[in-house]
């Protein structure tokens, strides 16, 4: 094996060993756990870099990439594998990204608001990239539930009435979605005998008839975990609630958690329901196209309606996610590479404005903001945190500088050019409209002009809201002072913001390796295939029984 | 057996829902843990129900698959138990601090009368 392919397994394991040392590590001594975690995420995000940089290698033969990873040095179909492609490699970049910039955010002030904020973070990252690295179904939901206990630990940081009510009903939500998970994998392992992906992708096609609603069942009740996750209409409401209450960092950490279920429905949408699936081939295809564009109606009708910030952005990883799940539903090429593209500008940008919001805010007198408060009103008002003594350096032009990135942020997310949003929206729209992709004869069907209307609209939702509260916040008089905003805060915001610049104008290589990834998602044979036929490592004495790990 | 089994899992996941839709954090935990008993014996179902026969093969034999229950049920009903156990637990602490700071134990932190 090559340095590379062992590489595979550090997006977990660094984690998991920093948070665990983090542990022990006595809760008074801020800046060395603050440290500690820097330093890991950094090391994370290089890691990540080069297992993107290893999944984008052309190969002699031209098929795409794809690194399996055998724990515990059992052949595929028995033990569990870790699998890295281009898609993985995208998504552990996107994560690295955000992690970066909201560990760093959260160094001025958040990360002293509670305890073990930083093991959390690091257990987080680790339940993130194993479900984007596992090619196991009952591994996925192993790291899916790492990512949601550590997630309700975060969305509880910092306390308050506010946050423990949220979070209360975002535990259960989660509670209940993972019952169903285990739900639909026993049924899916009670027909096929399986839980590895790519034999599923196999078994599927052969599954005889009379087991085929057993099968189709379990696979709906396990999409509707995931559609829980990704926030899909009826079963998105304790999204916005809940990422509105969590602390500004954990907010812009968590855009990356509504994506993991969009993740897998993009994964295993293709690879177990593609055209070798026989009758279930397309299975779920419609629900979610139909789906997807509930959700972004009703993101985007939430998005106008939200006077506080916070529910807007809410509301708009909704809209974010209903595009993705919508563009999965429509399973063709040229669209899924659009909406991959749309997915990281989206993500980006999301957490930039999640960052800013609490900038934002701070300059806007609480008293002048009235109709923030009718949103109060609803529930119990978040106890504000009791200033500290900040340190740090303050940045001059603060409210220039917000105000500049408050712009940019609306640009991305109404999709507006000249930024990377336009892109992405242009690019699932161009597929959509592309009669030779979709349909013969270039008639595009009533639910593709629907989708094309409603990702318009969506984008003329996000821009009219985003304009309100610009003016609100930056055009209004402000009374008294000027608050400090350190540099260690707004640099994060910068960094995400200049990530998404940086897509805009490598947008033609960006949009290449969105295309490669899309095409080898819809044809898996590749995937099926070096899954399959994973050479075992092998041992260096004499061969000795070994483990197995559950 | 089937029968048994079968309504057992019904009830189970049945009077967990129920308790899942009630207004008191109580109720709702309890909820919980029903409908995790229930969803850890389906689990354990869909490997087939066998009787006096051993989930592991005994080593140099050639044996026949069918003379044995499914091991890879077992195992997962093992980890979904630890996982569910674990979860329940922190839901607790949430469902304590929610009704230390509220006063109140319904699941939106205040009475529906006021």
């Amino acid at each position: 094996m090559t340095w590379a392919e062992q590489l595979v397994i550090v997006p977990i394991l660094l984690p998991v060993m920093t948070g665990a040392a983090l542990l022990l590590i006595d809760e008074r001594r801020h800046v060395l756990k603050a440290a500690v975690n820097v330093l890991s995420t950094i090391a994370l995000a290089l890691v990540a870099i080069a297992l993107l940089d290893y999944a984008n290698t052309p190969t002699e033969t031209n098929t795409p990439v794809t690194s399996v990873y055998l724990l515990g040095n059992w052949p595929a179909p028995f033990g569990i594998v870790l699998v890295l492609d281009r898609l993985s490699a995208l998504m552990l970049v996107l994560t690295a990204m955000l992690a970066l910039a909201a560990v760093v955010y959260s160094l001025a002030r958040w990360h002293r608001s509670g305890p073990h904020f930083h093991t959390l973070f690091q257990f987080l990252l680790m339940g993130v990239n194993g479900a984007f690295l596992t090619g196991d179904l009952f591994n996925l939901f192993v790291f899916f539930e790492v990512m949601l206990a550590s997630s309700y630990g975060l969305v509880l940081h910092g306390s308050g009435q506010g946050r423990v009510k949220a979070g209360m009903h975002y535990v259960v939500v989660n509670l209940a979605a993972s019952s169903l998970f285990l739900i639909g994998v026993a049924m899916i392992y009670g027909v096929t005998g399986t839980l590895n992906m790519a034999d599923l992708a196999l078994r599927i096609g052969a599954v005889p008839a009379s087991d085929r609603m057993l099968l189709d069942a379990g696979a709906g009740i396990l999409g509707i975990a995931f559609l829980v996750k990704a926030g899909m209409w009826p079963l998105g409401f304790w999204l916005p609630t809940a990422y509105n209450a969590a602390a500004a960092p954990v907010a812009a950490l968590f855009a990356i958690l509504s994506k993991v279920g969009v993740y897998v429905l993009l994964r295993l949408s293709p690879l177990l329901f593609g055209v070798e699936a026989g009758p279930s081939s397309g299975f779920g295809d419609s629900w979610l196209l139909v789906g997807g564009m509930a959700t972004i109606a009703f993101g985007a009708i939430g998005v106008m309606a939200s006077q506080a910030k916070g529910r807007l952005a809410g509301y708009y990883i909704l809209v974010s996610s209903g595009t993705m799940l919508a563009a999965i539903g429509i399973a063709n090429v040229s669209a899924t590479a659009g909406a991959l593209y749309y997915m990281v500008s989206s993500t980006l940008a999301i957490s930039a404005f999640f960052l800013l919001i609490e900038l934002i805010d701070r300059v806007q007198d609480p008293s002048a903001g009235v109709l923030a408060i009718t949103l109060d009103a609803y529930g119990e008002d978040l106890e504000e945190e009791e200033t500290e003594e900040e340190i740090g350096v303050a940045i001059p032009a603060t409210l220039a500088i917000l105000g500049l990135c408050f712009a940019a942020c609306g640009l991305l997310l109404a999709g507006l050019p000249p930024l990377s949003g336009f892109i992405g929206k242009f690019a699932i729209l161009t597929a959509l409209l592309n009669p030779e992709g979709l349909t013969e004869g270039g008639n595009l069907s009533v639910a593709i002009w629907a989708f094309v209307v409603l990702l318009v609209l969506s984008g003329l939702a996000a821009m009219i809201s985003l304009t309100r509260s610009g003016i609100q916040a930056f055009w209004a008089p402000i009374e008294g002072i000027v608050p400090r905003v350190l540099l260690m805060e707004i640099a994060p915001v910068a960094f995400l913001l200049a990530l998404c610049v940086g897509l805009t104008i490598f947008g033609g290589p960006v949009m290449r390796y969105m295309d490669q990834t899309a095409q080898a998602l819809h044809t898996p044979h590749t995937y099926i295939r070096n899954v399959m036929t994973a050479p075992r490592v092998p041992p260096p004495a004499a061969p000795t029984a070994q483990e197995a790990t559950p | 057996m089937e029968l048994v089994l079968s309504i057992g899992i019904g009830v189970l996941i049945g009077s967990g829902v129920w308790l899942l839709f009630r207004p008191r954090t109580y109720q709702v935990i309890i909820g919980l843990s029903l409908i995790a008993y229930g969803v850890n014996l389906f689990i354990f179902s869909m490997g087939r129900l066998k009787t006096a026969a051993p989930p592991v093969l005994t080593s140099g034999a050639v044996a026949n698959p069918a003379d044995f229950a499914d091991p890879i049920p077992q195992a997962l009903v093992l980890t979904a138990i630890v996982i569910g156990f674990a979860t329940t637990a922190l839901f607790l602490v949430v469902l304590l601090a929610s009704r230390g700071l509220t006063g109140s134990d319904h699941v939106d932190g205040r009475e529906p009368s006021q």
